[in-house]
C-alpha cells in the first residue's frame, strides 16, 4: 500500500461494497461478513443490489457499518471489494477519495486501472485457492471465504465470531465446517503477513445491537400473516414478492403442521396467474377463511377487475404489494414506491382502498397481522404496501412482539344462532351506522341467511336491482365505510423538531431509514423540520392539521410523479403550493446524502429558519421511527 | 320477469325427500331467461338432482362467471349461498372457496364464452388441480347477452342468425377436460332430462373434478337452420354412448334393467354408477380410447353424449395439499396463532 495516499480512518462508521458476479456463491460469504459485525455488537445496514438474472450478471452487496444505528444508505463507498472484472471501472470510480480497493491480484492489472487517491489491497485469491483446492467449484466457493478471511484481518473483525457462525450454519456437517475454517485462515494469514492490519477502517466491539433482530420484510410479513390467522395463500411468482409466499409456507410448516398426523392447518396455492391468485383469495375469504396474496406492480395491474369486485361485493382480501421499479416490467430487482395511486384507486369506476404503509420489517409483521383484522372488520381489500428495499433486504429491527391475549377480530358475521334469534339479515344493510353490514358464511343455516354475491348493483338485501336510488344508497354507504376505515387504520407518527419551525416534512415506508439520519444531519446544518410519517390511507385528520400548521412541507417519496402528494392534494383538499416534493426514483434506495442535499438546498431557498419560541409547536404522539435504537 | 314473485304457498301434499325438503325448497327465483331457453331445463335438472340426493340446500355453494348461463344460479337453490363473480374467473373463486371449507358441495356454472374464451385458462387449471366440484358448462355456441356473436365452441362453418359464417375451429371442452385430467367427464343435452339428471347426480357424488358439457340451445340467437347447436340439429345428431343410473349408498341395487351390457362403478362413498351401454364399442374407463372416439365422431358431425370418462378412485385437491380434516374457515386462534413464546424463539434465531 502506497503510504503517500491519504487513508480514510474510521471506526465503526464506513461503507463496504462487494462487487460480485451473480451465481458465484458470494451471497453466503457476504452475509457472514455482515452478521459477524453484528455479533461484535456493531449495527450494520446491508443491501443486496442484484440483477434480474440467475447467473453471470453483476451483483453487489453493500454493508454499511454504522455504530449510530442508522438503517438507510449513506451514499458513497469507503472500501470496494472488486471481484467482478465486468464492473471494475465503475466500481473503482465509486470509491471515496482516500478509500480502499480490495481485489484479486493473481493477474496483474495495468496502473491505468487504478486511482491515485485510492489505497489498493491486492490479495492473490485465485492463486491461493488454486494452490489449495483441485475441484473448480470449491476453488470458486472458497475464494469467497478466503476474501472474507482477508477482510476480517484488514478490518479487525474477530475471527471467532465468523467461526461461531460457521458452526451454526454447518452443524452436523463437520467436513464443511473444517474446510470453511481452513479457507478463512488462509485469507487471514495472507492479509496479516502482507498488510499493516487493521487498515484505517476498523470494527471495534461494542454493545450497540442489543436484542435487535436481523430480518427481511417478506419473511416478517409472512410471519405476520401466520400470526394474523391467514389460512389460505394464493400467489403467482413475481420478484420481489415471491419469498413472502414461500416464507409463509416455511413458517406454516413449522407452526401449523400437526405433529402426529402431518395435517396442515393452511393451504398454499401457486396459481396460474395473478388473476387466479386474487380470485382464489376472494373465494376463500367469501367462504370465511383469512386469505392473502403477495405480488408486485404487474400483478396489481392484472388484479384490477377482481379488486373492484371485492370492493363492491364487500369481500375481505389482503394484498401484500412488494413494489419494484416500474411502470411495465420496469426494473424488477430495483426498488420504488410507485404503486400508491394504482392501489389506492384500483379497478374501474369509483373505488377507494385501504393502504397500510410499513416502514420496516418490524411493521411488516405488525401490519401483516393487522391487515387480516381490518379486512374482516371492513369487508374490503387491504393493501400492505411494501417495497423491494424493505421486502428483500435484512434490516435490524426491534424484536417482534405478540400479545397472547389478542384474538382475531372476525368482524360482523351473523351466526345460525343470530338468525334463529330472529335478527334481520340484509347483506348490505347498515345496521350500526358505520357503513359496515353483516355477512354470513356459506353453509350457516338451512333456511335463513343465504344471499347472492354479485358484482352488479343490488339493494340492501342483496337483491339485484338497477334502480338509481338503490345504487346511490349503496355507494354512499361504501363512503361511510371508508370513513370508518379512517378511524381504524394506524395513525401517523408525528414528532416535533428540536426547535420551533415553520417547515415540516412528510414521508412513508422505507424512506424512513434514510430520513431519520438526514433529519439529524439537517439539524446540524440548522435546518429544523417537524416530522410526520404517514402509515395508512385513508389519511388521518392529523395530516391535514400538520400541513396547516406549517408554511412549507416537504414530501419525500420514491417515485417520479409524487404519488403521496397527489393523494394528499386529492383527498385532503391541501393547497399543492404548500407541498414541495423531494423525489428519488432511480431504483436504488434513497440515501441520507440525497435527502440532506435536496431538502438543504430547498430549505435555504424557502428561508426555513428556527422560529422564536412562542409559536404553536407540533406535539409528537410517539417517536418518528427510523432509528430503532 | 324479476317483478314476478314466486308464490310462497306450497301444496300440502308435495312429496318430501329424506331430509323433509320438498322440491320447492331447491328452487330459486323465477328465471329471467328467454322462454324455451335450454339453460332453464338445466336449472330444473339441478333442482331435481339435489332434491333426489337428499342434500340440504345450504350445504351447496353455487358459483358462476358472467353471461346467460352464469345468471342461472339465481334460479335454483335459493337457500344456498351464490356467487356471480367476474367473466371467466369462476374457477379461481370456486378453488378459493373449496380451499376455505372442504365440507361444502361446490357447483360451478359457466357458459361457452365464459369457459372456452375469456376463461379458458382458469377452466384448464381448475381441472388439473382436481378441485372437488361439479363444473357445468351450458354450451350454446353464442354470446346471448350481447346478442348473438359466435363463441369459441361454435362449429366451423356454422351460420349465425344474421347469416355470418364462423371460420374458426371450435374448442371441444370435453376433449380438453379429458386431456387436463378431469376425473369425471360427461356431455349431455338440455333437451334430454332423463340423461342429464343421473349425470348430475353422479357428478355430485364423484370426489374430484367433475365436468359436464351440456349442449343447451339458445332459442333467441342459435336455434335456426345452419346452426349446429339448435334443438333440431342436436336431436338429429345426438349419439348417446351410454345411459346412466346413479344409486346412492343407501339405495338397494335393484335388478330391473333390460338385458344388455351393464356395468356398475362403485364410488368413494359406496354409491354406485350403473352404466348401460348403448354403444358396445365405448369404454368410459379408457381415456385414450375415449379421446380418439370423441374426435372421430366429432369429425363425422355427431354430438356424442353420456358419461364419457370416469376415474372412480381419483382424488381431489385437498388430498394433495394434506389439508386438515376440519375446514380451514372453522379454525380458531389456538389452532392458528403460534403465540409469544414461539415468537421469542424466532427472534432468537434472527440474531
Amino acid at each position: 500500500m502506497d503510504t503517500r495516499v491519504k487513508r480514510l480512518s474510521r471506526v465503526n462508521d464506513f461503507v463496504v461494497k462487494f462487487a460480485n458476479v451473480n451465481g458465484s456463491g458470494s451471497a453466503s460469504a457476504n452475509g457472514l461478513f455482515a452478521r459477524s459485525i453484528l455479533r461484535m455488537g456493531v449495527p450494520v445496514a446491508a443491501r443486496n443490489i442484484f440483477p434480474s438474472n440467475i447467473q453471470g450478471l453483476p451483483t453487489w452487496y453493500e454493508v454499511r457499518v454504522v455504530e449510530a444505528g442508522w438503517r438507510g444508505r449513506r451514499g458513497g463507498v469507503d472500501l470496494m471489494v472488486a471481484m467482478n472484472p465486468q464492473t471494475w471501472d465503475r466500481d473503482v470510480a465509486e470509491i471515496e477519495s482516500g478509500g480502499y480497493l480490495f481485489h484479486d491480484s493473481t493477474k496483474p492489472l495495468p496502473p491505468s486501472k487504478f486511482r491515485e487517491d485510492v489505497n489498493v489491497l491486492g490479495v492473490p485469491l485465485t492463486a491461493i485457492g488454486n494452490a489449495t483446492y483441485t475441484d473448480p467449484r470449491q476453488r470458486q466457493l472458497f475464494k469467497n471465504i478466503i476474501y472474507l478471511g482477508a477482510l476480517s484481518a484488514l478490518l479487525g473483525i474477530e475471527p471467532a465470531e465468523i467461526e461461531r457462525l460457521f458452526a451454526e450454519q454447518y452443524k452436523g456437517k463437520e467436513a464443511l465446517l473444517d474446510s470453511n475454517r481452513k479457507a478463512l485462515a488462509l485469507g487471514r494469514e495472507h492479509a496479516l503477513e502482507h498488510f499493516d492490519c487493521p487498515i484505517g477502517l476498523r470494527v471495534e466491539r461494542r454493545d450497540a445491537v442489543g436484542d435487535r433482530i436481523f430480518i427481511d420484510g417478506n419473511d416478517a410479513a409472512a410471519l405476520g400473516a401466520v400470526y394474523g390467522g391467514a389460512t389460505v395463500a394464493a400467489w403467482y411468482p413475481i420478484t420481489p414478492s415471491s419469498s413472502l409466499a414461500e416464507s409463509f409456507a416455511k413458517w406454516c410448516r413449522k407452526f401449523r403442521t400437526d405433529k402426529a398426523t402431518g395435517e396442515r392447518r393452511y393451504a398454499v396455492m401457486q396459481a396460474e396467474d395473478e388473476l387466479a391468485s386474487i380470485g382464489m383469495v376472494i373465494g376463500a375469504a367469501w367462504n370465511g377463511a383469512r386469505a392473502f396474496t403477495a405480488t408486485s406492480g404487474p400483478g396489481i395491474s392484472l388484479m384490477q377487475e377482481f379488486l373492484g369486485l371485492a370492493y363492491f361485493a364487500e369481500i375481505p382480501a389482503v394484498i401484500f404489494d412488494v413494489q419494484r421499479g416500474s411502470p411495465s416490467t420496469g426494473m424488477p430487482t430495483r426498488t420504488q414506491q410507485a404503486d400508491l395511486v394504482s392501489c389506492a384507486y384500483a379497478s374501474h369506476g369509483d373505488t377507494k382502498h385501504v393502504l397500510l404503509l410499513p416502514e420496516d420489517p418490524g411493521e411488516c409483521f405488525e401490519f401483516g397481522a393487522l391487515a387480516f383484522d381490518l379486512a374482516d372488520r371492513l369487508q374490503t381489500p387491504i393493501f400492505v404496501m411494501m417495497d423491494l428495499d424493505i421486502g428483500m433486504q435484512d434490516w435490524l429491527c426491534a424484536p417482534l412482539a405478540w400479545d397472547d391475549a389478542r384474538r382475531m377480530d372476525r368482524g360482523k358475521v351473523m351466526t345460525a344462532h343470530d338468525l334463529d334469534a330472529g335478527r334481520d339479515f340484509g347483506r348490505y344493510l347498515d345496521v350500526d351506522g358505520d357503513g359496515i353490514p353483516y355477512r354470513t358464511y356459506p353453509g350457516t343455516h338451512a333456511a335463513k341467511g343465504s344471499y347472492f354475491t354479485r358484482g352488479t348493483t343490488k339493494d340492501r338485501y342483496a337483491r339485484y336491482t338497477e334502480e338509481g336510488p338503490a345504487y346511490v344508497d349503496n355507494v354512499q354507504r361504501l363512503l361511510r365505510k371508508f370513513e370508518t376505515a379512517r378511524a381504524l387504520v394506524p395513525k401517523p407518527v408525528v414528532q416535533p423538531a428540536a426547535q420551533p419551525t415553520n417547515a415540516g416534512v412528510i414521508w412513508f415506508g422505507s424512506t424512513g431509514a434514510a430520513m431519520a439520519e438526514a433529519l439529524n444531519e439537517l439539524e446540524h446544518q440548522d435546518v429544523h423540520l417537524d416530522r410526520l410519517r404517514v402509515r395508512a390511507f385513508p389519511f388521518d385528520e392529523a395530516i391535514v392539521d400538520f400541513v396547516a400548521a406549517h408554511e412549507h412541507v416537504f414530501v419525500v417519496e420514491q417515485n417520479r410523479d409524487a404519488q403521496l402528494k397527489m393523494l394528499l392534494v386529492n383527498e385532503c383538499g391541501i393547497d399543492p403550493a404548500k407541498l414541495t416534493s423531494v423525489l428519488h426514483y432511480d431504483g436504488t434506495p434513497i440515501t441520507e446524502r440525497f435527502i440532506t442535499r435536496e431538502i438543504g438546498e430547498k430549505a435555504r431557498l424557502y428561508n426555513v429558519t428556527p422560529l422564536p419560541g412562542n409559536r404553536h409547536q407540533v406535539t409528537g404522539n410517539r417517536k418518528a421511527g427510523g432509528r430503532a435504537a | 320477469m324479476t317483478y314476478l314473485a314466486k308464490p310462497k304457498v306450497h301444496h300440502p301434499d308435495l312429496p318430501k325427500n329424506a331430509l323433509g325438503f320438498t322440491r320447492r325448497d331447491y328452487e330459486g327465483a323465477i328465471s329471467t331467461l328467454c322462454a324455451g331457453c335450454g339453460h332453464d331445463s338445466i336449472s330444473a335438472g339441478i333442482i331435481q338432482a339435489f332434491y333426489e340426493l337428499d342434500i340440504a340446500p345450504h350445504r351447496v355453494a353455487k358459483l358462476s362467471g358472467i353471461g346467460c348461463s352464469s345468471k342461472t344460479p339465481t334460479y335454483f337453490l335459493g337457500n344456498s349461498h351464490g356467487f356471480n363473480s367476474v367473466h371467466g374467473r369462476m374457477p379461481s373463486v370456486l378453488t378459493g372457496a373449496a380451499l376455505a371449507n372442504r365440507d361444502l358441495i361446490y357447483l360451478g356454472v359457466s357458459g361457452d364464452g365464459d369457459s372456452a374464451s375469456i376463461g379458458l385458462g382458469q377452466f384448464a387449471h381448475v381441472l388439473r388441480r382436481g378441485v372437488n366440484m361439479v363444473y357445468v358448462v351450458e354450451n350454446n355456441g353464442v354470446y346471448g347477452l350481447t346478442k348473438g356473436q359466435f363463441s369459441a365452441t361454435a362449429d366451423k362453418g356454422s351460420k349465425s342468425k344474421r347469416g355470418a359464417v364462423n371460420n374458426d375451429q371450435p374448442i371441444d371442452l370435453v376433449l380438453l377436460a379429458l386431456a387436463l385430467g378431469a376425473s369425471f367427464v360427461a356431455r349431455a343435452f338440455s333437451g334430454d332430462k332423463a340423461q342429464l339428471v343421473p349425470l348430475l347426480k353422479a357428478a355430485i357424488a364423484h370426489r374430484g373434478a367433475a365436468f359436464i358439457d351440456v349442449v343447451s340451445p339458445c332459442v333467441a340467437f342459435n336455434n335456426h337452420a345452419g346452426s349446429t347447436k339448435s334443438y333440431d340439429y342436436v336431436r338429429e345428431h345426438n349419439e348417446a354412448v351410454n345411459r346412466l343410473d346413479f344409486m346412492p349408498v343407501r339405495a338397494p341395487l335393484t335388478a330391473d334393467y333390460p338385458e344388455g351390457d351393464v356395468r356398475d362403478i362403485v364410488l368413494h362413498d359406496g354409491g354406485t354408477l350403473r352404466l348401460r351401454k348403448v354403444d358396445a364399442d365405448y369404454d368410459a374407463s379408457d381415456k385414450v380410447a375415449a379421446m380418439a372416439y370423441l374426435e372421430s365422431r366429432r369429425m363425422a358431425g355427431e354430438v356424442v353424449t353420456g358419461l364419457l370418462y370416469v376415474d372412480p378412485v381419483a382424488d381431489e385437491m385437498h388430498a394433495a395439499l394434506e389439508t386438515a380434516r376440519a375446514p380451514l374457515n372453522a379454525l380458531h386462534d389456538a389452532d392458528l396463532v403460534p403465540g409469544s413464546a414461539a415468537l421469542a424463539a424466532v427472534n432468537a434465531s434472527l440474531r
